[in-house]
């Protein structure tokens, strides 16, 4: 593992291939480079723009239509979709419900994962060099747990754990003396449901993020906590001050990417609120989307609201970068700097979501 | 010598002291820390077990004692309700599906996503930047805008409720990711062996799989095992593009089993059914843990 790391570390500062003067030199366009060429470049993009980019740039266009999919027949209507849809209530909670959405599951998931992290990574013993504490992997391959799990399975136990009558959660409330929870309907009760649809989401992602931050931790150089102990810095200390601004951008990135999935957040409400909850309440864009293009057919108007779903995407990660900026984080090193950020976006993917 | 020798000795005892007071200054706070992080970290390992264990218990629960008693253990272990969910659920059948999509899906990624990557990462060619870039922006696309369009380029190509549309569908939306991994990774390949292959007289085929995709492996394992996560996941693509039952996979099936439920429930299969669909998922994921741990930081953090 180790040198890998460090082979990877030397790629973004060693110049092109090009610039030293070795390889690519041009040569002679012979057929085995052409279908060369055709076969690795061609194929994965022709798959990457049929299957992605046209949808994308097609959903642009029908947003703008009142096409119902199964006739050929559409009219072109402008912007009506998107003023019926902000007339919409039903919309307009959906929208409500996925702020609020994205405003509360990155900011606990990424506290829980912090502090798992920084547990799992600071909380050794204090002789010798600052290391992780005991049973750290037993830890962290728990934690983990439930990322391995697939979503909707994790909604489908925690639709279970909430069951007014047979659930384990009412059954540990109730045998601690607390009646009244004894048919509390967690996913049924407007005040709740979207509470416990948040600590699901939650339940499901803070093991990713806490190994994400785990691995940046153990990235931190040692002799910056070296340093900080000989200025008498306990751990609580060195985690404010060492680690959290060490590790910042990280944070950053983790927190857009959990935005755009709780935006989403489509797995878990289908497993456990597949109606919307009571009163709409935990409706989402989402859940709206799928249910007026596939139950509804009206594929114009689903589609405006993938184009609104994408904005509030775009908003959100402005948001989070604009406030990084104004508290001091960001980007100011240029081009390297850069290069790394974006191979750690493409990391808190965490795959092909 | 003996000087210095001595110089280093009372350096070294120095260095001892001054160790030992510090120790002992933050050795109370640090102690502190230690408690507070073990209670921490008990307490989230008993949130994330306890459901776990729970469905495991009330799995072989009849769904009379689910109901009267959550937490007891079952008066007799009925496996029956394993049978009930394999054959009442489908598992088996979906479980087979989500394989054959999976593993197709995830070999073409590797394949294609390695060979995209390789080309820009080692080529100079004009267009070169704007394509990298423009596979960087569909990683940030929500899915959701694209899924009423992809319904219908499905359909046009006849490929609608197939597990070939299916496939390519997962295998272009994973490329992304696939592509921008490996593509650092194969920046950082020496070019020696490279230039040695093409002296011997390979051409460009044979250069890239007989001599670089070899020395990328470890970096493709650990873009498979995220990949493999990612796709036996997806519930919204097969949900949306693959309404063919006799090809559901096993997150629609169950998502589809569970909402079948709620007119007659049958607890006990049910909780079977999350056992059966989780436990190979659990099983795997323990035996390539540290692959993943160490991949983590690998790719994300460099």
């Amino acid at each position: 593992m180790k040198d890998k790391t460090t082979t990877s570390d030397t790629a973004s500062s060693r110049p092109t291939p090009a610039a030293r003067g070795g390889r690519p030199r041009r040569r002679k366009l012979t057929f085995d480079r052409v279908t060369f060429f055709l076969a690795f470049l061609g194929l994965p993009l022709a798959i990457f723009v049929v299957f992605v980019l046209y949808p994308f740039g097609q959903a642009i266009f029908w947003a703008m239509t009142n096409w119902r999919g199964f006739s050929p027949n559409y009219d072109f209507v402008g912007l009506d979709n998107f003023t019926k849809m902000f007339q919409d209530d039903v919309f307009l909670k959906a929208l409500r419900n996925v702020a609020l959405l994205a405003a509360f599951v990155p900011l606990v998931t990424l506290t829980l994962a912090l502090g798992v992290a920084v547990a799992i990574t600071l909380g050794g013993p204090s002789k010798g060099p600052v290391r992780g504490i005991k049973g750290a992997s037993f830890y962290r391959i728990v934690s983990f747990f439930p990322y391995v799990v697939p979503a909707i399975i994790v909604g489908l136990i925690w639709a279970q754990m909430y069951d007014p009558n047979a659930g384990l959660v009412n059954g540990i409330l109730t045998s601690l003396g607390l009646d009244h929870f004894k048919e509390f309907a967690w996913l049924g009760e407007q005040a709740t449901a979207m509470p416990a649809l948040m600590f699901v989401i939650v339940w499901g992602l803070v093991g990713f993020y806490a190994v994400l931050f785990i691995a940046a931790i153990k990235g931190v150089p040692a002799e910056l906590y070296e340093a900080a102990r000989i200025d008498g810095a306990g751990r609580f200390r060195m985690t404010i001050s060492v680690t959290l601004p060490a590790i910042r951008d990280s944070v950053q990135t983790a927190y857009v990417y959990l935005g755009i999935a709780a935006l989403d957040a489509f797995v878990y409400v289908q497993a456990m609120l597949p109606n919307g909850g009571p009163n709409n309440s935990t409706l989402t864009i989402s859940q709206r989307l799928f249910n007026i293009a596939f139950a509804k057919q009206q594929f114009g108007l689903a589609t405006a609201m993938g184009v609104v779903l994408a904005v509030v995407t775009l908003v959100f990660a402005a948001l989070v970068f604009a406030i990084n900026r104004l508290t001091g984080g960001g980007e100011s090193e240029g081009g390297k700097k850069a290069r790394g950020s974006k191979a750690r976006r493409a990391g808190a993917m965490g795959g092909a979501q | 010598m003996s000087v210095i020798a001595a110089d280093r000795k009372q350096a070294s005892e120095q260095k001892r002291a001054s160790d030992q007071k510090l120790t002992r200054a933050v050795a109370g706070s640090d102690r502190r820390f230690a408690v507070i992080a073990h209670g921490l970290l008990i307490l989230w390992s008993v949130i994330v077990i306890l459901p776990m264990l729970w469905v495991l218990v009330s799995s072989f629960k009849t769904t009379k004692e689910i109901l009267s008693s959550p937490f007891a253990l079952p008066d007799h272990w009925q496996f029956d309700n394993y049978t009930r969910a394999w054959s009442d659920a489908s598992i088996g059948k979906y479980f087979l599906n989500s394989v054959i999509v999976v593993v197709c899906a995830l070999v073409l990624v590797m394949l294609l996503g390695a060979m995209c990557a390789y080309i820009l990462a080692r080529f100079q060619f004009p267009g070169r930047r704007l394509i990298y870039y423009v596979m960087l922006a569909g990683l940030t696309f929500p899915v959701f805008l694209a899924i009423v369009p992809l319904f219908f380029q499905l359909q046009n190509f006849g490929l609608l409720n197939t597990r070939p549309g299916l496939i390519l569908t997962y295998v272009a939306f994973a490329l992304p990711f696939t592509m921008f991994f490996l593509y650092a990774f194969f920046r950082s390949l020496p070019h020696d062996v490279y230039e040695a292959a093409l002296i011997d007289g390979a051409g460009d085929w044979r250069a890239f799989f007989q001599v670089m995709l070899p020395m990328a492996r470890p970096g493709m394992a650990a873009v498979a095992i995220f990949n493999f996560l990612g796709l036996w996941n997806q519930f919204l693509l097969p949900v949306a593009l693959n309404t063919d039952q006799n090809k559901w996979v096993l997150t629609q099936g169950m998502a589809a089993y569970a909402s079948s439920q709620a007119y007659g429930i049958d607890y006990g299969a049910l909780f079977a059914a999350i056992v059966v669909t989780v436990v190979p998922v659990l099983i795997v994921y323990i035996i390539f843990q540290r692959r993943i741990a160490g991949s983590v930081s690998q790719g994300t953090f460099r």
